[in-house]
């Protein structure tokens, strides 16, 4: 009980599991972050199946939109998490942590943590179908997907934090979701890949979402297969990182300069 | 030294000035009240305080550190009871208190004692397994305050405690409140929009439109208004007032249908007001001044009249 603040760990592991805890209450949550991407998996995927011939050709569209339906599930995870900083404003369980004596780092690490957690855990279960869309399932590519799911799921929670914080109203939250976080899936190469020399390319190469896309997109097909314009394992990962240390840096400066909502 | 004090403490909401230049303190082991209408600037003092909100402009301090320099070490020393409860209602009792604990960086054996004991004073004990959702407002009131005294602090902060709570609830409350500053010499600071919950503190701020306007115990404020208040029930209480007025000179006011007479010693006066107006008067109450009597003699204004407009 010395010093004037009570450590990182501490706070920060009991703000994570109170995520924990919360989500596994709230079955509707698990429904609507996991079967609403498997749905779209599946009609997407069918629909689109036969009119389309993805680059490297081994598998049909069910396969190449597989790792673009586990983005979607990271995104829907941790924008279903990050929400709940406004409800807890709204609540009043927020005031609670901000009165206590925790460093901001503690209340970014609780929550992101705990997106991070939900995020890859809910696309871990659904990557386990992988092998119904053609894709591989043996240790390199568990290798590979882990830390891909890790870091993507802790970047997204990240991004969303900072959408959320200064935010009053969760409507808002999600009117800025849709016309910010959705875009930015859809120009991952999620959904179809991006030409060469097209715009599309272009927003492709500076979205960091895209290279959550690709870093998931190469753990399953490896670095040796041709897949157009998608970068390498070792790059997307590089730019995932980078992209959630400054969403991080940002969420702990937001945090650390005040206590957010309208004051 | 004062466990709480403010030098001046201004806060300004755009061109809305909720608090003008506070001053006031706080000793050790009072139950200290924030008595004022909504939009008074009760509840902007309560988040300065707290740490939540930064003043404009003055000092306010918490157990001699500074609440913006310093915050870190007020929070330290502060137990906080929102108005909206900052418990997780999908978690159980026992899982708020633990992670209420842990943000204060109890654990163990050690956090575990405390939970049980503070839980057993507020009388929350066996419900302890139950999800805070299931629980009744004076119960979830009651976890909010166990919470709070976790760390054990110095100083605890209520903002209208009584806020949706029953009358029994409230009794109870206020005499956990009474045991734990007996017990621990905690100093108690509460905001309060209620006459009955104002006057069981030991002494009373009263804040209205951003000015503390007083600040002293129940009764000496009371002695301020020096007199004592008739309230006459009577049919056209318009024309009553106005005859009283005639008849005796009195300081004479009709507040929601009953007339009011403010003189010293009223009481001896009763019976020639009944005599005067024969059959017209339906019920006399003779009292010592309330708060809210207090209140309307310094500000003009009725202390339930809510945000001035």
């Amino acid at each position: 009980m010395s010093g004037t603040r009570t450590g990182l760990l501490l706070p920060a592991v009991a703000l994570w599991r109170r995520e924990m805890t919360r989500f596994l209450r709230q079955k509707n949550r698990i429904v609507g972050a996991l079967a609403t991407p498997l749905v779209f998996w599946l009609l997407i995927g069918s629909g689109v199946g036969s009119t389309f011939q993805p680059p490297g050709a081994e598998t049909d569209y069910l396969g190449y939109f597989f790792p673009g339906t586990v983005v979607l599930i990271l995104l829907f995870t941790a924008i279903f998490s990050t929400v709940s900083i406004i409800e807890d404003r709204r609540e009043g369980f927020l005031q609670g942590v901000l009165v206590a004596p925790v460093a901001p780092a503690a209340i970014v690490l609780g929550k992101c943590l705990g997106g991070m957690t939900l995020a890859a855990a809910q696309a871990a279960l659904f990557c386990a179908v992988a092998p119904l869309a053609g894709l591989p399932m043996d240790g390199m590519v568990v290798a590979r997907l882990v830390p891909a799911l890790l870091v993507g799921g802790f970047a997204l929670t990240a991004l969303g934090f900072v959408v959320a914080w200064p935010l009053e109203s969760a409507q808002g939250f999600h009117a800025l979701m849709n016309i910010l976080l959705v875009p930015l899936w859809l120009l991952s190469g999620a959904l179809f890949p991006a030409r060469p020399d097209s715009w599309m390319a272009l927003v492709v190469s500076v979205n960091p979402v895209a290279y959550v896309t690709a870093s998931v997109r190469r753990a399953f097909y490896g670095d040796a297969a041709a897949l157009g314009l998608v970068p390498s394992y070792a790059t997307a990962m590089a730019v995932c990182a980078v992209f959630a240390a400054v969403m991080l840096m940002v969420c702990l400066r937001l945090v650390g300069r005040g206590r957010g909502g309208s004051q | 030294m004062n466990e709480v004090e403010t030098e001046g403490v201004r806060r300004v909401f755009g061109a809305r000035v909720a608090l003008d230049g506070v001053s006031l303190s706080v000793r050790k082991g009072e139950i200290f009240g924030l008595l004022g209408p909504n939009g008074g600037g009760k509840t902007t003092l309560f988040r300065v305080l707290s740490t939540l909100l930064a003043p404009s402009g003055g000092i306010a301090r918490v157990c001699g550190h500074d609440v913006q320099s310093e915050a870190p070490a007020v929070r330290r020393c502060l137990g906080v009871v929102f108005q909206s409860p900052s418990l997780d209602p999908h978690l159980t009792v026992e899982e708020n208190l633990r992670y209420g604990g842990n943000l204060y960086g109890l654990r163990g054996h050690d956090l575990e004692k405390r939970l049980r004991e503070a839980a057993d004073s507020l009388q929350v004990g066996d419900r302890l397994p139950d999800l805070v959702k299931t629980l009744s407002g004076g119960l979830q009131r009651r976890v909010e305050v166990a919470k709070s005294l976790l760390p054990r602090p110095r100083v605890l902060l209520l903002d209208e405690p009584s806020t949706g709570l029953d009358p029994a609830a409230r009794v109870d409350l206020w005499e956990s409140l009474r045991q734990l500053r007996e017990e621990s010499g905690m100093t108690v600071v509460l905001t309060t929009h209620l006459m009955d919950e104002a006057e069981q503190c030991d002494r009373v701020a009263i804040l209205h439109r951003g000015k503390l306007v007083a600040c002293d115990t129940p009764d000496s404020l009371r002695a301020t208004v020096g007199v004592d208040v008739l309230k006459l029930a009577v049919r056209g209480p318009d024309a009553v007032a106005g005859r009283l007025r005639e008849a005796f000179g009195w300081s004479v006011t009709v507040q929601e249908g009953v007339v009011r007479v403010e003189l010293p010693r009223a009481h001896e006066q009763v019976a020639r007001i009944v005599e005067a107006f024969p059959g017209e008067i339906s019920s006399v109450t003779a009292g010592r001044p309330t708060l809210e009597d207090v209140f309307m003699r310094m500000t003009g204004a009725r202390l339930g009249a809510g945000e001035e407009a």
